[in-house]
């Protein structure tokens, strides 16, 4: 495994290894964040609901930020619950929520051969997590911070002089390759206005309108008046006959029997309210 | 123990703080948790009596001694009310949201410095529970957390308003996020240091001879990025977006009853403290009075400074919404992302280059070539950038309809001078609409 020849070149001399004692509170702490991190994991896993599994994740990512806090990196720790639980995660829920609730997975393989590809790669991905997982356990002395955060400006300053200097390439490649990833988010996005606008501004739609001369205005509502509160009814021009403009088409072909209380009560032959129809019918 | 290996590398309020004994962290936690629910108590109140006198009218005035109990009053009766839980709410997430809304709310207060060295029970310390070399990011990392109980509420409740406000929290909360951690990249820059209690004491200086050297005169556009962000962070009037009364009910919260709402209204008004004491102690000098020397500024005297900066910032919260109508969703995000995240990558850039000036104690003609070459990019970028377009002032003539209406440019005449007339010497009309006994 080339990959973990070129780890354990990356391991300093044992010589300049300080090793820390892990202390009684690092100890609870793991304890009791690492059974959490685990079982949000699963419950990750295992949710039903997308939305769960999301906030399952958010817990071992938390849990996971109290660690690395723990274990003297405080930035790190800090870095990881804005960027990852506060932005990443948020924009996953974002979209979950957009979604909807009750929409589930669908179990159709869209691209072919997904299934196996995903599966081989899923089993490479294992081994060599498990790979180099065993050798950190076996093979590497713990090194503790305790030394780089006292030296140098401490462990903000340290983790920037690294970044700017010796980790400078993989720094600025992955800002490109972001950078790259937002550009083509937004192209795929961007509905262009130089051709066909897509969205009228609104004093164009108010230009449009009044351009056609036809009505300018909304229609005139039904006749919902004091006789009636039906829309059934239709709105009367001053000289009495009916607005053609405030007849409803869907009104217009129903049936007139099922409208016949609206008309009875318009008529005002409907039936009066009797106050004894709320008495029971034996007295 | 390995903090006291740190030492090389911390500042004196860390220093100060590392010897605590466990009693006095309670005795601090305690504290802050108590200050923090008593600012929530009298923030309410001040707020509905400062907004009741600009409208002119009382407000509160019943309860307690000129009305200042109202809000405990208020908060008692929410605590006995009828707990709801809609039929299509997500149990677990519905009752996880408020608590998750309310203490990253009170844990972002820990890293605040509310004074400096101070005499506590026999122990010298500082009146801060923690000072964190990422200090800043601790509230950063907080309000991040805080968000998703207004978007969890809001999806859990299972309705539609409450939804729709969630999503413009989780967007706005999200970009205005970015617009408050670059306005803190300045100050970070020019104190060296994350740590809250290093940036109030690097504030501890006068520019000019007597003005105070603080970061708000210093950094003032960073200082305004601030001040703007942290009411749209706040969902705070004119940006209270997620929870507009006219647009969606009552936003994430139309939901929400009995304590649950009240932790909600606990979680918004923790949050509005917190981020006016972070205003306070980036940007105010914090506990630092606004003269140097030992007079009043000293032990004690610093919570006073610190309290009424930080009362100052919360009037602006208050004085904001009464004054000003809610912005349009589109507008507000327009104002975030291409106005105040532009403006803070410009100035953090001639931070940056100021500061490295100083630094590299330059000669006055590196100087003025450097500003040179600056005002010649600027004048370069600013002929690179296309004409505005000139609005096309002729357009279509609109009244073409037939219809009596007047043109989109019409000046609206003066209004007429008052009418002569007084209504009470004018004859009697009958009433067009009579009762019906009269009718009869």
């Amino acid at each position: 495994m080339s990959l973990l020849t070129f780890l354990a070149q990356q391991q300093p001399e044992p010589v300049q290894r300080v090793v820390d004692t892990v202390t009684t509170g690092e100890a609870v702490t793991f304890w009791i964040l690492g059974p959490l991190a685990l079982a949000g994991a699963l419950g990750m896993l295992f949710a039903r609901n997308a939305v769960h599994s999301a906030l399952w994740l958010v817990v071992t990512m938390l849990s996971l930020g109290v660690l690395y806090m723990v274990q003297q990196a405080p930035f790190l720790g800090f870095v990881q619950i804005i960027v990852y639980t506060g932005a990443i995660m948020m924009l996953f829920l974002f979209v979950l929520m957009m979604v909807g609730r009750d929409s589930s997975d669908s179990v159709v393989e869209v691209i072919r051969g997904q299934r196996l590809a995903a599966a081989l790669l899923g089993i490479g991905f294992a081994v060599m997590l498990v790979g180099s997982v065993g050798r950190a356990l076996t093979g590497v002395d713990a090194r503790g911070l305790a030394e780089v955060n006292t030296t140098n400006g401490g462990n903000v300053g340290n983790i920037g002089s690294k970044l700017f200097t010796e980790y400078l390439f993989a720094f600025e490649l992955t800002s490109a390759l972001l950078i790259t990833a937002a550009l083509g988010a937004m192209i795929l996005a961007f509905v262009g206005r130089d051709g066909k606008p897509a969205k009228k501004t609104q004093k164009e739609l108010v230009e449009e309108r009044f351009q056609d001369g036809k009505r300018v205005g909304s229609l005139p509502g039904p006749g919902v008046f004091a006789t009636a509160n039906s829309v059934a009814t239709p709105a009367l021009l001053p000289d009495g006959t009916v607005a053609e403009e405030s007849l409803f088409d869907v009104i217009e072909a129903t049936d007139r029997s099922t409208l016949s209380d609206d008309v009875a009560e318009v008529a005002g032959t409907a039936h009066e309210p009797d106050a004894h129809a709320l008495k029971g019918s034996e007295s | 123990m390995t903090q006291h290996v740190y030492a090389a590398e911390i500042g004196e309020t860390a220093k100060l703080l590392a010897d605590d004994p466990f009693w006095l962290i309670l005795v601090k936690v305690v504290a802050i948790f108590a200050f923090l629910v008593v600012m929530t108590l009298f923030m309410i109140n001040w707020e509905r009596k400062v907004v009741a006198r600009m409208q002119q009218r009382p407000g509160p005035n019943r309860v307690g001694p000129n009305g200042w109990l109202q809000s405990l009053a208020d908060g008692l009766k929410l605590a006995f009310k009828e707990d709801i839980r809609p039929v299509l709410a997500d149990k677990w997430v519905f009752f996880l949201a408020p608590v998750i809304s309310c203490i990253p709310a009170f844990l972002a207060f820990s890293v605040i410095p509310l004074a400096g060295e101070v005499n506590l029970f026999g122990e010298q310390t500082a009146l801060q529970l923690v000072d964190l070399p990422v200090g800043v990011l601790v509230v950063l990392a907080c309000s991040s957390i805080g968000v998703y109980g207004i978007v969890l509420s809001g999806w859990a409740s299972g309705s539609p308003y409450p939804l729709l406000g969630a999503l413009r929290s989780a967007a706005q909360v999200i970009s205005y996020e970015i617009a408050m951690g670059l306005s803190i990249v300045a100050v970070i820059m020019f104190t060296g240091s994350m740590s809250t209690g290093d940036i109030v004491g690097a504030q501890a200086t006068t520019v000019l001879g007597f003005a105070p050297g603080w970061f708000g005169f210093l950094l003032f556009p960073s200082f305004a990025i601030y001040v703007v962000s942290m009411v749209g962070e706040t969902n705070r009037a004119p940006f209270d977006l997620p929870e507009a009364e006219s647009e969606l009910v009552g936003g994430f919260h139309t939901e929400y009853s009995s304590l649950k709402f009240a932790l909600f209204f606990l979680a918004e008004y923790v949050n509005m403290v917190t981020v006016s004491a972070l205003a306070t102690t980036l940007f105010l000098g914090g506990y630092h009075a606004p003269w140097s020397g030992e007079f009043m500024n000293t032990g004690w005297w610093g919570l006073l400074w610190f309290i009424i900066k930080t009362l100052g910032f919360l009037f602006i919260f208050i004085w904001l919404r009464g004054t000003l109508p809610r912005m349009r969703y589109d507008q507000f995000m327009r104002l975030g992302w291409k106005v105040l995240v532009p403006t803070s990558l410009v100035w953090i850039m001639a931070v940056a280059v100021i500061r490295t000036g100083a630094i590299q104690q330059l000669s006055t003609a590196q100087r003025l070539i450097a500003l040179g070459v600056i005002v010649g990019l600027v004048l370069l970028v600013s002929f690179l950038l296309p004409d505005k377009k000139v609005q096309d002032t002729k357009g279509v003539p609109l009244a073409g309809s037939g219809f009596p209406v007047p043109p989109l440019d019409l000046v609206v005449p003066k209004t007429a001078p008052k009418r002569k007339v007084k209504v009470a010497t004018l004859p009697k009309e009958t009433a067009a609409v009579t009762t019906g006994k009269e009718a009869e």
